[in-house]
């Protein structure tokens, strides 16, 4: 069901659910950016649909709503431990394509990898998502190589129009209230893009044998194992725990688990010393292929969903889409050993 | 030939070696101008010098072998650039008026540069506005960040940016980029307490290399700029010396009111019968002792609450 909303109207939807629901959108984080007199715009918890960002792509995406930077299990103290309590409010997250097809990619590693993740499931069951239309195709977007640019399973869409917005509604509980707000009722399909700049071309032909291509070396120099592309991806999923202990007192204390990096030292680190992926181009091969190999022989799909932010971060302007596109090079060079 | 140099030094001509020659020297705040003027200036080397221009140590240009009596006809043809470079002009048409205050110089600033906490050019025109023209020698720098690529504590007054870095402990990866990099490029102001980066604001210069160099912007800049002032650096042949810290995070309008103040108390206490009538700020300091230029600096500014004074000042520098 479509209608056209009015800004007012629009905010008034929303701020009908604050009651039981955080607004979580890109906003703007004025000065925020890391170089000075710059802005970020990145998720955060916004209170107004003035606040929420429609013209730019987010530096990070949205995942950290569901997958806190640091996430708190559970508190201890000598016998006792007492689960953290989840947030009070669920949530409505507003996010484009690329990242609803990212929240299958997590879906798939927390609730259906071996046995569910309770402390996802239990923040993924309050969250409704807004679909936020892409009239164009932002830098570095290769969201249509990757079949992610168009996306269906949204409680809402939302399409900037004019002053107003363009809305598309499947749930229920949202029609009742915007019904009564809305200027008229239309057919309306969320923009989508249909081409980027950027493509990729992920061969048909890939096999784990590429690992031992040449073309990974390069990154041994070029990147300075950072991370930003990692904590940026949607599909991401990584973490590490810690054990924390309060002050002098070593029996009272909590478990929390925290964003870990495939690209950043110590990630590989194991038990007597040793360590798996100690070159960045050993890490970055890695990574790539975690995204466009072997999570697909796992699962059916591939896990890099083409928002291009990995791209968008890179201090040293490496290109993830740009490596992609050497996979059919290396291919050739490693079947003709 | 009657030429009387004193005015003519004041109007930024000089004396030359060559007898019969001056040069126009054009200061350029902050060091950054469109490209457009550049071409005036190729047109005055061109047309009244000797074809060749020298970019100066105090970012301006001078265009030598001028014959002194072209000066009018290089100032009319130098009106759009100092109107364009927001010079203060005490009559158009006349050139640049006084040279004892140096150009006002700076790094290229966060125009261009990752590092800079503020942008430099915009700082030094507001100093411009508010200290010229002027004909008493001070020397002002600004740089963007503790690199101090414009080497400002060899400056009267030296002015550094800062941030104070803004930590959200939820957005930390216990990644110790942050920790690794101050201790590698800057200071070791942050150590790992419980998997996260504890600061210590007593040693942090502000330079923001956390806030740069952490992956998931857990350090941020803080919306406040803060500065250090550094005082009283020199070159020259009697004492060269690095300037000191007289004040952490401080603002800019403490900074203007202060170098403000500095030019009340070298009118009061300048040696007046000074070579050229002419004396580095430092050695009157020397002379009157640092108590009591404190006390002149210091008059009717509010600094911030976070800002530290340092005192006393001593200096070093090399003495023969």
């Amino acid at each position: 069901m479509g209608f056209k909303l009015s800004r007012e109207a629009f905010d008034a939807v929303l701020q009908s659910w604050t009651d039981d629901y955080v607004l979580f959108a890109p906003k703007r984080f004025e000065q925020g950016g890391i170089y000075s007199d710059t802005d970020c715009i990145r998720y955060g918890q916004v209170q107004a649909v003035d606040e929420i960002v429609f013209d730019s792509k987010s530096l990070y995406s949205f995942k950290e709503a569901l997958l806190p930077v640091s996430e708190t299990l559970f508190f201890f103290t000598e016998e006792t431990v007492k689960e953290a309590d989840p947030p009070k409010k669920g949530a409505i997250i507003f996010l484009r394509s690329c990242d609803l097809h990212g929240l299958k990619r997590l879906d798939e590693i927390y609730l259906r990898n071996g046995p569910e993740d309770a402390y996802y499931r239990r923040l993924r069951d309050r969250v409704q998502f807004v679909l936020m239309g892409c009239p164009h195709s932002f830098e570095n977007c290769f969201c249509v190589s990757m079949g992610t640019n168009q996306a269906t399973d949204y409680a809402i869409s939302v399409d900037v129009e004019g002053d107003g917005f363009l809305v598309d509604c499947k749930s229920e509980a949202w029609a009742e209230r915007i019904t009564p707000r809305a200027e008229a009722e239309l057919d309306v399909t969320p923009r989508h893009v249909t081409e980027n700049a950027v493509t990729v071309n992920i061969p048909e032909t890939l096999t784990i044998q590429v690992a031992s291509s040449r073309i990974w070396d390069e990154y041994d120099n070029r990147c300075i194992d950072c991370g930003r592309c990692n904590f940026v991806c949607p599909t991401c999923t990584c973490f590490t725990m810690q054990d924390l202990f309060y002050t002098e007192n070593g029996r009272v204390g909590e478990r929390r688990r925290i964003w870990a990096s495939c690209m950043v030292d110590g990630f590989t680190d194991v038990a007597g010393g040793g360590s798996y992926r100690k070159k960045n181009g050993e890490r970055m091969r890695f990574k790539v292929l975690h995204k466009v190999y072997d999570f697909k022989v796992r699962t059916g799909s591939h896990m890099c969903v083409g928002c291009g932010r990995c791209d968008d971060v890179c201090p040293e302007y490496i290109s993830f889409s740009n490596s992609v596109n050497k996979l059919d090079q290396a291919m050739k060079e490693v079947s003709g050993r | 030939m009657d030429i009387n140099t004193k005015k003519l030094k004041k109007n930024a001509f000089r004396v030359t070696k060559v007898r019969g020659m001056t040069a126009s020297r054009i200061r350029v705040p902050g060091g950054h101008l469109d490209a457009r003027y550049l071409g005036k200036i190729q047109e005055i080397a061109e047309r009244f010098g000797n074809g060749t221009i020298h970019i100066t140590s105090r970012q301006g240009f001078e265009i030598p072998g001028i014959p002194y009596e072209k000066m009018a006809e290089v100032n009319a043809l130098l009106q759009p650039l100092i109107e364009g470079l927001d010079i203060n002009q005490s009559e158009p048409g006349t050139g640049y008026p006084a040279s004892g205050t140096r150009n006002i110089t700076a790094c290229i600033g966060n125009r261009v540069c990752p590092y800079a906490c503020y942008d430099t050019t915009a700082f030094a025109r507001r100093i411009e506005k508010a200290v010229f023209p002027n004909d008493l020698h001070f020397k002002i720098a600004l740089t963007g960040c503790p690199n101090d690529c414009m080497k400002v504590r060899m400056h009267d007054f030296g002015i550094m940016g800062m941030t104070e870095p803004q930590f959200e402990p939820q957005r930390c990866v216990s990644c110790e980029a942050c920790i690794d990099v101050c201790a590698k490029k800057s200071v070791t102001a942050l150590k790992a307490v419980k998997y996260r980066p504890q600061r210590n604001e007593e040693k942090c210069i502000g330079c923001g290399e956390c806030v740069l160099n952490c992956p998931n912007m857990a350090w941020t800049r803080s919306k406040e700029k803060y500065y250090r002032l550094t005082l009283m650096g020199r070159t020259g042949k009697k004492n060269p010396r690095l300037g000191e810290d007289f004040i952490k995070w401080g603002d800019e309008a403490s900074i203007i009111k202060i170098i403000l103040n500095t030019y009340d108390y070298v009118e009061k206490y300048i040696d007046r019968n000074a070579p050229g009538g002419k004396e580095h700020i430092g050695y009157i300091v020397d002379r009157t002792g640092f108590e009591e230029f404190k006390g002149w600096a210091l008059k009717d500014v509010n600094l911030p609450a976070k800002a530290r004074v340092f005192t006393p000042l001593y200096w070093q520098g090399i003495k023969y």
